[in-house]
């Protein structure tokens, strides 16, 4: 299943967010997408997700614009984990679960004993089955996160966009969750802020800066200390093993760097 | 759905719902300043719909049927009405306080009474339930063109509604005291706050479609409302068309609403409190508890129809009064247990 933005952009408060962008997921693969906070990757997660409509440009599921695709036809392919998502319902945990099922179920069409196996086994894959009949607002962030991910599995898409699954995981659960997903037959797009998550688990990254993609490949290519100082203005060494896999290591800034006289400028300006 | 508390046996609950909504109706028609034996009420029902010919007082039969069986039987299809208008948009608006008046129906509705009523709109052409009916068509379509040009989202709508809620009560008001007499004033009061002591056969020609055909739109969307669980952007990566969904479902609660205020007047707090009832009786899911909340809101009606009746000897009460002397409390109750879940 293939899933291409092309030259896709998308304005909002009368500010280019997401500029003319051009992206090929191939089938199969694991797409990371990095950049600082507010470069737009969850507004492009969200045009990738066919949930909002680009201001121009087209995005195409097999070719398919998704603008001429039904939203059911779309989310029996594509499932979103979104950054944030909340209840104030009093709704089970396993109901949140079930949800999932959404786009497979019609008006007429009753729950089946099969949505219930493929619901349970989704609450499996996240380690949530004894969780199943706690009420949402008891359960804590990472939690709510591992429901959340197991309600995408239930949708059985092909494709998985994650806008940073790991956010509120301690770190057994952001490596046990991003290698149950890697683990799925299924194309993962997943905005990733951890730079080392992102050098273990993607076949390759996209970098985001300001809207747009600056940089696109394996995790080798792409996390280079001088891209890492210029995207995100923090000093790294990229260590590298013989297997060809990276590590990035972060530096702290020695005084005087441009982030303190920057912050003097503004001072200035206040001023 | 298999996780919900009722889902034994649903051919058992359809029938113990209907038989619980029969006999609220029976004992609506029974209980009144003269009451009736139940038998005299079950024979006339007969001799009614099948022509039983059973010997029965004239006047007693007469009573049954043209007054209080026809009463009840709008009372049920309002109390349903409103309450499946309140299950929906506490559900697409997201917020637990929204009922069917959020949209500005209810002011309108005042509004267009008062216009008939008092200033003569219509000349005479217009009865009191039309001028609601077009007052309360008029000031939905204010608010969702305001909430359109306010930009998207559920806060524009409730922001929307409440400000066309405001201007509409402010023109009625600006109407009883310019222009009404005490008598009149009066009597607008008494209309405002919901009354049913004028409710005949035509009355439910027009009510019982509206909630049947309401009912089945909103079941028609159950698994679309339960995909708003987590807001709108996730019901549509579920894959739901959330702006036909939105069009669909609030026009259908605007016009069921409109239709019940125009019949009994604006009855408050039954669209509040009765789906939080539901809620508490059968969960969150709404293919249960939209028809949960109907029949809810059915009973409950009746039974405040009755109230209203006997509950101070020889004078009837506004039905409005009594929902709000029960609802208040309950309202209360929700808002307490609401902090005590956060
Ligand atoms: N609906 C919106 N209206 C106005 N600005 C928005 C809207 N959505 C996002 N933005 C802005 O777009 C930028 C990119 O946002 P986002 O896609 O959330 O970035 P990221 O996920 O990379 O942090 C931010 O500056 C944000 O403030
Ligand atoms: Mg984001």
């Amino acid at each position: 299943m293939s899933l291409k933005a092309e030259t896709v952009s998308w304005s909002a408060g009368g500010r280019l967010i997401v500029d003319a962008v051009d992206l090929e997921v191939m089938p199969g693969e694991f797409l990371g997408i990095i950049g600082p906070n507010g470069s737009g990757k969850t507004s492009l997660i969200s045009l990738l997700a066919g949930i909002r409509p680009p201001k121009s440009g087209t995005v195409s599921l097999e070719g398919r614009p998704l603008a001429q695709t039904t939203r059911r036809d779309i989310a029996q392919h594509i499932a979103l984990v979104e950054q944030q998502a909340e209840t104030t319902e009093r709704i089970t945990a396993r109901q949140a679960v079930e949800l999932g099922r959404t786009p497979h179920l019609g008006a007429l069409s009753p729950w089946s004993r099969r949505d219930t196996d493929i619901v349970d086994r989704a609450l499996e894959h996240v380690g949530m089955s004894d969780f199943s009949g706690r009420m949402w607002h008891t359960l804590s962030g990472g939690e709510r996160q591992r429901l959340h991910i197991a309600r995408s599995l239930a949708q059985q898409p092909q494709i998985l966009l994650l806008d940073e699954p790991t956010n509120h995981l301690d770190i057994h659960h952001q490596i046990g969750l991003l290698e149950l997903v890697r683990g799925q037959p299924l194309t993962v797009v997943a905005a990733l802020h951890d730079l080392n998550h992102a050098a273990v688990f993607c076949d390759r990254i996209a970098v985001m800066d300001r809207g747009r993609i600056v940089a696109l490949g394996t995790p080798t290519e792409i996390l280079t200390e001088d891209r890492i100082f210029a995207v995100f203005g923090v000093a790294a060494t990229v260590e590298r093993d013989e297997d060809g896999s990276c590590f990035v290591r972060y530096r702290r800034p020695r005084p005087k760097l441009h982030l303190i006289s920057d912050t003097t400028k503004r001072h200035d300006h206040a001023r | 759905m298999r996780s919900t508390p009722l889902s034994i046996n649903r051919t058992g609950a359809v029938l113990t719902a209907l038989a619980l909504l029969f006999l609220a109706l029976v004992l609506g028609a029974a209980i009144g300043e003269t009451a009736i034996p139940l038998d005299v009420v079950g024979k006339t029902i007969a001799n009614r719909l099948w022509g039983a010919g059973y010997p029965l007082d004239a006047i007693d039969e007469g009573i049954i049927w043209n007054y209080r069986l026809s009463r009840a039987v709008v009372a049920a299809c309002c109390g349903a009405a409103l309450s499946l208008c309140g299950v929906v948009l506490q559900a697409l608006l997201r917020n637990a306080l929204a009922d069917p008046y959020i949209l500005g129906i209810s002011a309108g509705a005042s509004t267009g009474a008062v216009a008939v009523a008092i200033l003569g709109i219509g000349a005479g052409m217009l009865t009191l339930s039309l001028g609601a009916f077009f007052g309360a068509v008029f000031a939905f379509a204010l608010v969702s063109l305001l909430a359109l040009r306010a930009g998207r989202g559920t806060g524009a709508i409730i922001l929307a509604g409440v400000a066309g809620s405001q201007l509409f009560n402010a023109l009625t008001s600006f109407i009883v005291t310019k222009s009404a007499n005490a008598e009149q004033a009066r009597g607008i009061m008494f209309w405002l706050l919901g009354n049913l002591s004028g409710v005949r056969w035509p009355d439910v020609t027009l009510a019982l479609p509206v909630a049947l055909g309401g009912l089945l739109v909103c079941l028609w969307h159950a698994r679309a409302l339960d995909a708003f669980t987590f807001g709108a952007e996730s019901a549509a990566s579920l894959g739901i068309p959330v702006k036909r969904v939105y069009v669909i479902l609030i026009s259908a609660t605007a016009l069921m609403t409109a239709v019940m205020v125009s019949i009994v007047g604006s009855i408050g707090f039954v669209g509040l409190v009765i789906p939080h009832a539901a809620r508490f009786l059968v969960g969150v899911r709404h293919g249960l508890l939209l028809p949960a909340a109907a029949l809810t809101g059915a009973i409950f009606m009746i039974a405040a129809d009755i109230l209203s009746r006997v509950i101070i000897p020889g004078q009837v009460l506004p039905i409005g009064v009594i929902t709000a002397l029960v609802g208040a409390p309950a309202f209360a109750l929700i808002l307490s247990r609401g902090r005590a879940a956060s």
